[in-house]
């Protein structure tokens, strides 16, 4: 791996101060207003989770996805200067292009997290060590198919309609998959739900209750997600040659 | 050894025929102009060499091998026409972040000082002016340094200074015994920097070789003067005079060698007023070279080949 091209992508991410501060302050910022009102709701109906609990990992989902597809933003950027066509007649590989881009995703999503939980632990969330750690790895992998979704955006959008789509993309993923308030049981809705990262995303929150939240549904829902969303980013990212 | 082979090389993008049927060959160590009109099919023509856009037909190879395989290898650096820098890094930064890509990189602090950018080196990207920004995306081309060297219209953003310290880098980059292919629309630039030139017109070459051969070819001018009683057939045989007319009380004359002209003329028609002495813009140059009248748009001519 070419380390110095991976510390300048970071580098650039941390100085882009706009983006940085309010794609982590803002869930953020969306947690204490939520949840706060509701410190008290030890079970919050149709999930059996307290209400801090349930809502810290709502805001997590929310602000995960959006870093995810931040990535896309970033690529997009770059299009739109003629970057990419730049890096193309370089020996950068493709693979290590991509690397760096999801790097760079997945440590602003773990930068979300961690300010989120820190966020939660104040409002009186607690669980046991292992299931902090069970519910971040399942946080992570849940993540896998927005990173694939941020680069087809990133490969396909210009920087002037990626905005939009990005945040209709995570309004939309985090409505139907229950980031917001909780899914009932039954029903159109939950059916929909069921089969979007989103939805699993959010039920990691469930570890907590000794659950196994993900289930062989879960996995199947992630893994074909991602599957067709990196052919469609190969595709997207090899048709991306032209002038634009 | 060859640094670029193509043959047949064709691109359309829907019914634009952008390249249509094209042979080159440059050797390497040669500094060869890819001179044209806007709208020649240039640019489409260094994308297929750089292996950015696949041929509709064509062979190309750059170093004995496919383009892609000559990029991974490190073998070239470009600096293509359109394209910015990426932002919120600074000037060392971004060389050094592209440097960090090729095997064999020039020293960064090298790059910058023939760039011309050593001073502006800890600025943001996103600070400098277009033609600071053309210097960078030179200073990032040469940093791989590359055995061919691809440049699209370098020149255009830049001001007189910036061109001249251009141009003698690339003498020095030359000198080092790097291929380089640059494409412009000013003759002048061709006929300063490069060995050969190849004219493209429509998709077409329509004339490859020497840099004095071609501006032979299209360097003609023309002499415009008031003179009402001049007889045309005497003018016609002045020095470096291809052709005279007359428009009114005005003469043109259109000139191989228009310095041989203007001093007959004045010689022997010293009340010759209202003199002027224009290049034919390249466009108008290439369609007498192609014969191909129906196809004249208008454009403007580049100030650089006007002379008065
Ligand atoms: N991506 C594209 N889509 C459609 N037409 C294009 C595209 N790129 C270039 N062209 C057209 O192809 C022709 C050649 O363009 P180009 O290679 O850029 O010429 P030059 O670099 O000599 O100015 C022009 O008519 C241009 O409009
Ligand atoms: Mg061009």
């Amino acid at each position: 791996m070419n380390s110095r091209y991976l510390r300048y992508e970071l580098l650039r991410t941390v100085r882009n101060r706009r983006f940085f501060f309010l794609s982590l302050g803002f869930p953020l910022a969306l947690y204490f207003l939520i949840a706060e009102s509701a410190k008290s709701v030890h079970r919050l109906a149709g999930t059996g989770l307290s209400a801090p609990t349930y809502f810290m990992v709502g805001l997590i989902s929310f602000g995960t996805m959006g870093a995810m597809l931040s990535c896309g933003v970033r690529i997009a950027a770059e299009r739109a200067v003629g970057w990419n066509r730049q890096l193309r007649i370089s020996p950068l590989t493709t693979r290590a292009y991509f690397r760096a881009k999801l790097i760079t995703a997945y440590l602003m999503a773990i930068l979300s997290i961690a300010a989120l939980y820190a966020a939660g632990l104040s409002l009186g969330v607690s669980m046991p060590l292992h299931d902090w750690v069970q519910m971040t790895l399942l946080i992570l992998v849940c993540l896998v198919p927005f990173a694939a979704l941020g680069i087809v955006m990133g490969h396909m959008l210009m920087p002037e309609s990626i905005g939009p789509a990005m945040g209709g993309s995570v309004a939309l993923f985090a409505f139907l998959g229950g980031s917001w308030f909780p899914l009932s049981s039954h029903g159109v809705l939950n059916d929909v739900g069921q089969l979007l990262p989103s939805y699993w995303l959010v039920q990691s929150a469930h570890v907590s209750l000794g659950a196994h939240p993900m289930g062989t549904k879960g996995w199947i829902v992630i893994a074909v997600w991602t599957a067709v969303l990196v052919v469609l980013a190969r595709s997207a990212y090899r048709r991306d040659t032209g002038r634009v | 050894m060859t640094a670029i082979e193509a043959s047949g090389l064709r691109k359309s993008y829907g019914d634009v025929h952008a390249v249509r049927g094209i042979d080159i060959s440059i050797a390497a160590g040669e500094t060869v102009a890819l001179l044209g009109p806007n709208g020649a099919g240039k640019s489409t023509t260094i994308d297929m060499l750089l292996g950015l856009a696949d041929p509709d037909s064509g062979e190309v190879s750059v170093f004995g091998g496919p383009p892609t395989a000559a990029v991974d290898a490190g073998f070239v650096g470009a600096m293509l026409q359109t394209g910015a820098l990426i932002r919120d890094l600074s000037v060392r930064e971004l060389v050094s972040m592209v440097a960090s890509l090729y095997p064999s990189p020039l020293p960064v602090d090298e790059a910058l000082e023939l760039t011309g950018m050593s001073a502006l080196a800890d600025h943001r990207t996103q600070k400098l002016s277009g033609g600071e920004t053309q210097r960078v995306r030179f200073a990032v081309a040469i940093v791989a340094n590359p055995k061919l060297l691809v440049l699209d219209e370098p020149t255009v953003a830049m001001d007189v200074e910036g061109r001249r310290s251009f141009w003698a880098t690339m003498r020095s980059l030359a000198s080092e015994g790097r291929t380089i292919l640059f494409a412009t629309h000013y003759l002048e630039e061709a006929d300063a920097y490069a060995d050969r030139a190849i004219l493209m017109a429509h998709g077409r070459i329509v004339a490859d070789g020497p840099t004095n051969e071609i501006k032979a070819k299209v360097g003609t001018r023309t002499i415009r003067a008031t003179l009402p009683d001049a007889d045309l057939d005497a003018l016609r045989l002045l020095p470096g005079v291809s052709s005279a007319e007359r428009r009114g009380e005005a003469i043109a004359l259109s000139c191989a060698d228009s310095d041989a002209a203007i001093r007959a003329l004045l010689a022997e028609h010293s009340q010759a007023r209202d003199i002027e002495i224009v290049a034919a813009g390249l466009e108008q140059a290439f369609l007498e070279l192609t014969g191909d009248g129906a196809h004249s748009e208008p454009s403007a001519v580049p100030p650089a080949e006007a002379v008065t």
